[in-house]
């Protein structure tokens, strides 16, 4: 629990130079809290114009004219879709992949292993997932992806980021992360897409069962922050 | 005893070892670092409170400087 705490103060004191990465992805906007808060409202806003229409014909059709109940009810099932969709996609960044070498695995969580706590440690173990508390949130990091737990543990946002090595062992791919976001946190939301952002719960719903358990660590703890 | 470390297919290597005594073994570790930068890897000094830092030279005081590859979005 010591070396976490270490971690929370590392990743906030901004240590490192930017992440060398950022030069691949001139055009973005260094992401802050202020940027990572108007993404949020846009992704309501988005979500809110796409179902909106969907929940208002519906219950107008019915009023006009009874016998269109059957067509505002697949219209209900859109809007309700639409979101459970976006939250899918978001998801699918710790989707888990198969991997060839069990020795370089093995070689590979011994390293991870180094770089992060017991309860990590016994977390990826069961999950694949390890979390990293940082300045914008707490982060879940997988082999091909991360979640950031805004301050509060109520919102949630997915990024689609990886190493673009497909031999490496799936620990050597959350190291990779790991690595990167105790240099420069912003830098390495910046460098990731953004996927989905969005309320916790509907992620948690789309992720395997045993992965939860990340996630709902990584929300006890910026439950805190907020 | 500082370690210089590559991440890779293997799960990982340890490319160098040294101490601040052994000059010698610092250099080959340098030189290691400085080929494993051109060849794309960037450097991570791993420092003993939990925190990294990027590193363009080898930090002799480390006690582990990983080679990781770039990262990029999905």
């Amino acid at each position: 629990m010591a070396a976490e705490l270490t971690l929370d103060a590392g990743v906030a004191a901004g240590r490192s130079g930017p992440l060398p990465e950022r030069a691949s992805v001139p055009w973005r906007r260094p992401v802050d809290a202020v940027t990572l808060r108007r993404s949020a409202r846009w992704w309501t806003l988005t979500t809110l114009a796409h179902t909106l229409p969907f929940l208002v014909a519906a219950p107008v059709l019915f009023v006009l004219r009874p016998v269109t109940a059957p067509i505002g009810i697949v219209l209900l099932i859109h809007a309700w879709a639409i979101p459970e969709l976006y939250a899918a996609r978001g998801a699918g960044v710790l989707r888990l992949r198969r991997h060839r070498s069990a020795s370089a695995e093995q070689r590979a969580m011994l390293m991870l292993a180094d770089l992060v706590d017991e309860p990590n440690r016994r977390l990826y173990s069961s999950t694949g997932l390890v979390t990293a508390p940082g300045r914008l949130g707490t982060w879940v990091l997988g082999e091909a992806g991360a979640l950031l737990v805004r301050p509060g543990g109520r919102r949630v946002n997915c990024y689609c980021v990886r190493v673009p090595d497909a031999g490496l062992p799936a620990a050597d791919r959350v190291a990779h992360l790991l690595l990167a976001l105790r240099c420069d946190e912003p830098g390495f939301a910046t460098v990731a897409n953004l996927t989905f952002s969005g309320a916790a719960w509907r992620v948690r719903r789309r992720l395997r069962p045993e992965q939860r358990a990340a996630l709902t660590a990584a929300r006890a703890r910026s439950a805190q922050l907020g | 005893m500082p370690k210089l470390i590559r991440l890779d297919q293997t799960g990982h290597t340890t490319l160098a070892e040294w101490t601040a005594a052994d000059q010698a073994a610092l250099d080959a570790a340098g030189v290691a670092f400085r080929r494993e930068l051109d060849r794309g890897y960037f450097g991570i000094a791993a420092l003993p409170d939990g925190t990294a830092r990027q590193v363009r030279e080898l930090p002799a005081d480390a006690p582990t400087v990983i080679l990781r590859r770039p990262i990029a979005g999905g």
